[in-house]
């Protein structure tokens, strides 16, 4: 395959931006979809159906599917490259240089974190809700309940009142805030919409829209937790 | 001051090396770090050993042929300084110092502390250059050039191509040192006509010859002694895929 997106260093970093960049967005759309029901759970289950077995939730869900394997895809074969790059023979002794965040260099390990965390999540969620619609059904049982596909709410009271979960949980949204400090700013960079005025921008809206992502997605857990302890819901 | 070196010695490229500990004795501060290799280089020679090579030329800090990763720095403790511009006051007395050659699959070591930077030539050749024939320097102002675009690219063309960037890359990238050739040249008319043939030319050799892929951890900026900017990186990000795009 002839095609710099393959071929050469900066094409496969494109990819990767690219790649990232669209996946923020819809990390942005799934949490400001979640913070629905902390108010609603009428809702956050009318958003659910609308996002169920439909032609475009299918296509935007195969979309997404595609997106994570590309990037991960793409984050092996540059990890792999880059090892190669320094390599056999390492330096016995390693000092932090100063300015580097430690996120910028354990991207594949937060990566890795992160993917676990969405395996779990899409068996937690997913594969209650939406894959039960296209094998045909309409509920299915969790923890000795028939819970319907449409009702993200009873899945999500469910889920998080295991403390088990909300720290597993919590645990992957850390991964995921320091994946995106870093990421965030990083997909300008390797795009070329980057210099040394905007930098400090930059690197503000990353802990911004990293920060904004952790909140949002760590209050919903949080408080369906404290509602399941107090027994409210 | 007194030091303990833990210094790695190897015979050439294809034996193996390892770290041999050496003491030096008496040094004074306002020694620089080279001369105080030069003093445990005369040490060995009077005791009938073979000295420890390293590379170094100038010694002002303007030729680049200095290198060294001391105490897991690239050009050891200080900022924007290459090793000969290090003095032995930035250590205390009683210090251990581990002197390391640059690692890097496209920097093999020759011998000791003395590695093979040609891969950089090798980049340079495939494109960081003007191609036409500009004969005699011009008067100074026939072509005007902005003061913002001359600064930028004096200040890219301020790389002494040392391999600095490269050796303290986690992933072994030279993308700091390609990025500063081609913004040097892409900021200025002369350069600015073969600004697509080169970024092209040049990110597919360095590919070529095994370096690394850039994820902008900032470390080769952190480490440059010339304090180049990443942002030279962006532009040649911008130069390359505008290149590819209109392919």
């Amino acid at each position: 395959m002839n095609c710099f997106l393959y071929n050469s260093s900066v094409g496969k970093k494109l990819v990767m931006s690219i790649s990232g960049c669209a996946l923020v967005l819809f990390i942005i759309f799934h949490m400001s979809m979640n913070l629905t029901a902390l108010f609603s759970a009428e809702a956050y289950n009318m958003i659910c159906e609308l996002l169920g077995a439909n032609w475009y939730a299918l296509v935007g869900t195969a979309g997404l599917a595609a997106l994570v394997v590309v990037h991960f895809v793409y984050a092996l074969i540059l990890s792999i490259n880059n090892y190669r790059a320094r390599g056999a023979q390492r330096y016995a002794v390693e000092t932090k240089e100063p300015g580097v965040s430690w996120a910028s260099k354990n991207m594949l390990v937060l990566g890795v974190i992160v993917l676990v965390g969405l395996l779990l999540h899409l068996s937690h969620f997913w594969a209650k809700m939406q894959l039960v619609e296209i094998l045909g059904g309409h509920e299915s049982e969790v923890g000795g309940q028939m819970i319907a596909a449409t009702d993200g709410a009873a899945l999500i009271q469910y889920t998080f009142s295991k403390w088990y979960n909300v720290v597993l949980y919590l645990i992957w949204f850390v991964a995921l805030w320091f994946h995106l400090s870093h990421g965030v700013w990083s997909m300008f960079q390797t795009a070329g919409f980057a210099n040394d005025t905007w930098y400090p921008r930059l690197k503000c809206l990353a802990n911004i829209v990293s920060t904004l992502i952790f909140l949002g997605f760590a209050a919903v857990v949080v408080v369906f937790f404290i509602k399941a302890q107090c027994g409210c819901c | 001051m007194n030091f303990t070196l833990k210094i790695w010695r190897q015979k050439d490229a294809k034996s193996k090396g390892a770290f041999e500990t050496y003491k030096v004795t008496d040094i004074s501060a306002d020694t620089s770090f080279l001369e105080m290799l030069d003093i445990l280089n005369n040490n060995l020679v009077h005791e009938g050993k073979d000295p420890v090579a390293f590379d170094h030329d100038c010694r002002e800090g303007i030729c680049g042929m200095c290198s060294l990763h001391i105490n897991g720095l690239a050009h050891g403790p200080g900022q924007n300084a290459t090793t000969c511009q290090i003095y032995m006051r930035k250590f205390k007395d009683g210090d251990t110092i581990t002197i390391e050659p640059w690692r890097s699959a496209a920097f093999p070591v020759i011998k000791d502390l003395v590695v093979n930077r040609g891969a950089y030539d090798q980049i340079l050749q495939a494109g960081g250059y003007v191609s036409v024939r500009t004969n005699s320097v011009p008067d100074a102002n026939a072509i005007p050039i902005p003061k913002a675009d001359a600064d930028e690219s004096m200040d890219a063309a301020a790389c002494v191509g040392c391999g600095a960037c490269a050796a303290t890359c986690k992933n072994g990238s030279a993308m700091l040192f390609v990025a500063a050739r081609v913004s040097s040249l892409a900021k200025l008319p002369q350069g600015r006509v073969e600004g697509a043939r080169r970024a092209k030319a040049m990110v597919a050799k360095m590919d070529e010859l095994g370096f690394g892929n850039c994820t902008n951890t900032g470390a080769c900026q952190a480490e440059c002694p010339k304090g180049i900017s990443i942002a030279h990186i962006a532009r040649l990000n911008r130069e390359f895929l505008a290149a590819k795009l209109q392919d």
